[in-house]
């Protein structure tokens, strides 16, 4: 179906009911910008909240239970509704059938599903932030969990029927990749954000169902006593941990897989430059992904498991190292020789190499099983996570933002501002992490409302870093907002990209092309 | 042992003992390993965008797909550090999990929200562990509610207290001092403020310690007030000021003698029968405005003395 000039997926249909129960791919890509974008401001609110408490030891603001809540909420809102389905199910769902040469995904009906299965399962688990607060930590550790108050039944029911959304959508890309692509686009033409998102749902189709089989039976235990994790009943607390990093562990990879994608289209095309080692970094994700199956035992080096097993996932656990940091290395020789162009997206994805590349080496130090019994549950694991998660994942989303939105929008951002939010961004995040490492190494344990007099001055800095990274999300939402109502007109390629999503008009017809592309070469012949 | 606790702006706090200090060489070298890279990696990344900047539109970029030497370099490079550094882990590793034989054992209680540590002549203490220097102490630990995690940063040892198993944990001092003592388990409301202190002291001062009676010679509100300091201090508070959110549970300040209002609506008149209930069964009658639960029973973990003594304590609280 041909469509008449001017007419895209935006302006087709109007009205909220056509958003709503819309099969396109680009409109619930964009269904999902809005909900990830209105659960990461809750989310970052709890943040601010966090770092407001720790500004100096005692209370600032309010009492233990109350922070162990607001812990709580931060964690398993930015975990569950942000990073989880940030990339691949707003992102990866707009633009990767758009780079196979697609019409849309391979089930466009439980693509919308699995959007719904997102803002059900956020409902829920929103009813604890009223109904008598979660406090255990997004990481629900037995038999904590089944002791403490009934909003924890919430936010797990919550998290139960998000993980759903999950794996449809990693269900529905691998069918896609599969069966979809365009006339000539063999596996090796794929871009690598399409190779990451595949390795993504793999883990997504695999690991998710560990996760949903574990809270339920952690609710058969709250709501029907019966024993498994509790010793109270005759179960193991141990096991829960197994059982949960059993998924949460490749979930890290569900988090940084995509967001390692969008860094490489954005190197590719801001240095108008061939990807270097193009089947290393392809490859590297699905080995990440394979080997991370193999790896949940480090998050339990000093829970009781056995001391053989914890050598054996350190062991395990530096192999994954090998593949990460072949793909830094890869992003690195690609700017050799290229045409390097600094725009706001680059920036982010320099950023984002910068603050992966800290987070990759403090990865290994805590590796060391040795040195982890040390920094277990300190703040070096806390900064640590953030220096991927934050400065890895969302890094990457706000450079694949600015990156595709003249696509999603058919306007430009405004490149100064954008930039100036990835300086406010970047350095407030060094500023509030790089101290929590120093923390962590003198001893500073994690989730502490309160902390002795020694943490107070580098918990100060750390909390006017947190404030400024505030301010600079703000400023990205401000940039958001006034590309779409005053940005400058874009045309089809802004960039000079060779990828397929761009060979398409801003914004895209319904059904993404006006002919059916046929693929001839790679995704970054740029000679 | 002033640098015990001194201000966090050092790489690592004092060290206590050997491995400890085997620990800090390891981290040492992983920093300076991690330091290198970075600067190759990021410096790399900064001189190629900078050297390429992008002179004028539609400028020629190198075609160069892949390097397979290159690649395998710098596969192999890392994979060979990452070896060094995985077996050194696993030397320090099985150092600090080799339990000794010989070791002095203390059996080590944790539960919401204090340790418990207990000698084997039945000498107890709450909050403070205190060993003597340069002798094997092996602690056996367990807990009675929830997860909790012995970690003393001086030690670089840490262990998970699991409900319903024993874990255990070494330690030999080198150094006498006062070393925090943290719990690294997230426990509830009160987790960062389960905190203890191991105190490492002379052959002959621990000798003293162990041989003497804890509560020689002191009268009951004395040790009451002993009592006080290590069990109750992180929810029960002694003055007017002392409620919620500040504490969680409700303060001694005048609180022997007044009726109590309680969650159900009925009323208590506080004497010695209510105080020792609350004590050994907190849950039975909650007082109104605290949360049922909270309060873990001491029922095991108190003798008769020191309940006695605590509410003798209580007594004088005004």
């Amino acid at each position: 179906m041909a469509s008449a000039p001017g007419v895209n997926y935006l302006n087709e249909k109007s009205g909220l009911w056509s958003w709503l129960t819309t099969l396109d791919h680009k409109r619930i890509g964009i269904l999902y910008m809005i909900s990830v974008m209105i659960f990461f401001a809750i989310g970052g609110a709890f943040a601010m909240l966090i770092r407001y408490e720790l500004f100096a030891p005692g209370s600032q603001l309010v009492d233990g239970a109350t922070y162990n809540r607001y812990m709580t909420f931060h964690g398993a809102i930015m975990v569950f509704m942000v990073i989880i389905p940030g990339i691949p199910a707003f992102l990866g769902n707009f633009i990767m059938p758009i780079m196979l040469g697609a019409k849309d995904v391979a089930f466009p009906r439980v693509n919308l599903m699995s959007w719904y299965c997102l803002m059900i399962g956020a409902t829920v688990a929103f009813i604890s932030l009223f109904y008598n607060g979660v406090d255990t930590g997004w990481t629900f550790y037995t038999p904590y969990s089944i002791t403490t108050k009934n909003g924890t039944t919430w936010m797990v029911v919550g998290a139960f029927i998000i993980g759903f959304s999950s794996i449809l959508t990693g269900l529905n890309f691998i069918a896609t990749v599969h069966k979809l692509r365009a006339p000539g686009m063999s596996f090796w033409r794929m871009p690598l954000f399409v190779w990451s998102l595949y390795s993504t749902a793999i883990l997504q189709v695999l690991a998710t169902p560990v996760l949903a089989i574990t809270l339920v039976l952690l609710l058969m235990e709250r709501l029907m006593l019966v024993g498994i994790f509790d010793p109270a009943l005759g179960g193991d607390p141990v096991l829960f941990q197994h059982f949960f990093w059993f998924y949460s562990h490749p979930a890290v990879y569900i988090m940084i897989l995509p967001a390692m994608g969008v860094v490489s289209e954005l190197i590719a095309t801001y240095s108008q430059k061939t990807i270097f080692g193009y089947k290393a970094i392809a490859l590297s994700s699905v080995g990440i992904a394979a080997v991370s199956f193999f790896v949940w035992g480090h998050h339990m080096f000093v829970s009781g498991q056995s001391e053989v097993a914890g050598v054996v996932f350190s062991f395990i656990t530096m192999l994954v190292g090998v593949p990460t940091a072949i793909k830094v290395f890869n992003w690195t020789a690609t700017l050799y020789k290229g045409s390097v162009k600094f725009d706001a997206p680059l920036l982010y994805a320099l950023g984002f190499l910068f603050l992966f590349t800290i987070g990759g080496v403090t990865g290994i130090i805590l590796a060391v099983v040795g040195v982890d019994v040390h920094f277990h549950d300190t703040y070096f694991v806390v900064a640590h996570f953030h220096y991927v998660m934050v400065g890895g994942t969302l890094m990457a989303i706000m450079g694949g933002i600015f990156y595709w939105f003249p696509k999603m929008f058919g306007r430009l951002v405004h490149d100064g501002m954008a930039r100036l939010s990835f300086v406010l961004i970047f350095a407030g995040f060094n500023v509030t992490f790089f101290p929590q490492f120093i923390l962590g190494a003198n001893g500073m344990p994690r989730r502490y409302f309160d902390y002795i007099p020694a943490y107070e001055s580098l918990n100060k800095i750390s909390s006017i870093g947190a404030w400024t990274i505030g301010i600079g999300f703000l400023v990205g939402l401000f940039v958001i907002i006034h590309g779409l109502l005053r940005g400058e007109k874009a045309g089809p390629n802004p960039w000079n990209s060779r990828t397929l999503e761009w060979q398409t008009p801003s914004p895209p017809p319904h059904e993404n092309f006006i002919t059916q592309p046929v693929v001839t070469a790679g995704p970054y012949e740029y000679r | 042992m002033s640098s015990a606790s001194s201000t966090a702006s050092h790489f690592m706090p004092f060290a206590a003992t050997k491995i400890a200090a085997g620990v800090d060489s390891l981290y040492y070298f992983l920093l300076v390993a991690s330091f290198i890279s970075c600067v190759l990696v990021i410096g790399g990344l900064i001189w190629f965008a900078v050297q390429y900047r992008r002179k004028y539109e539609g400028q020629k970029t190198a075609y160069i797909s892949h390097n397979t030497a290159l690649e395998f370099l710098w596969s192999f490079i890392p994979f060979v550090i990452f070896m060094v550094v995985f077996v050194w882990g696993w030397i320090v590793y099985y150092q600090l999990r080799s339990m000794p034989e010989n070791g002095l054992e203390v059996a080590v209680t944790a539960q919401k929200w204090n340790w418990t540590f207990t000698y084997k002549n039945g000498r107890k203490s709450q909050g403070t562990l205190t060993v003597p220097i340069g002798q094997d102490v092996k602690l056996i630990m367990t807990s009675s509610d929830v997860l909790h995690s012995f970690y003393v940063p001086a030690f670089r040892n840490k262990q998970d207290v699991v409900p319903g198993r024993y874990t255990a944990l070494w330690f030999r001092a080198e150094h006498e001092g006062s070393y925090n003592l943290f719990c690294a388990e997230y426990c509830g409301d009160q987790h960062s403020g389960m905190l203890g202190k191991v105190n490492v002291v002379s052959r002959e001062k621990f000798d003293e310690y162990l041989g003497t009676e804890p509560y020689k010679g002191l009268t009951p509100v004395e040790i009451g007030q002993k009592v006080y300091g290590g069990a109750c201090i992180a929810c029960h508070g002694l003055t007017v000021n002392d409620v919620k959110p500040l504490k969680l549970g409700p303060t001694f300040y005048m609180l022997f003698g007044r009726k109590e209002s309680l969650a159900d609506g009925s009323t208590v008149d506080v004497d010695e029968d209510y105080l020792r209930e609350s004590i050994v069964n907190p849950n039975a009658k909650v007082v109104k405005g605290y949360d049922a639960g909270v309060m873990p029973t001491y029922a095991g973990q108190l003798d008769e003395d020191e309940i006695m003594g605590l509410i003798e304590f209580i007594k004088t609280v005004k």
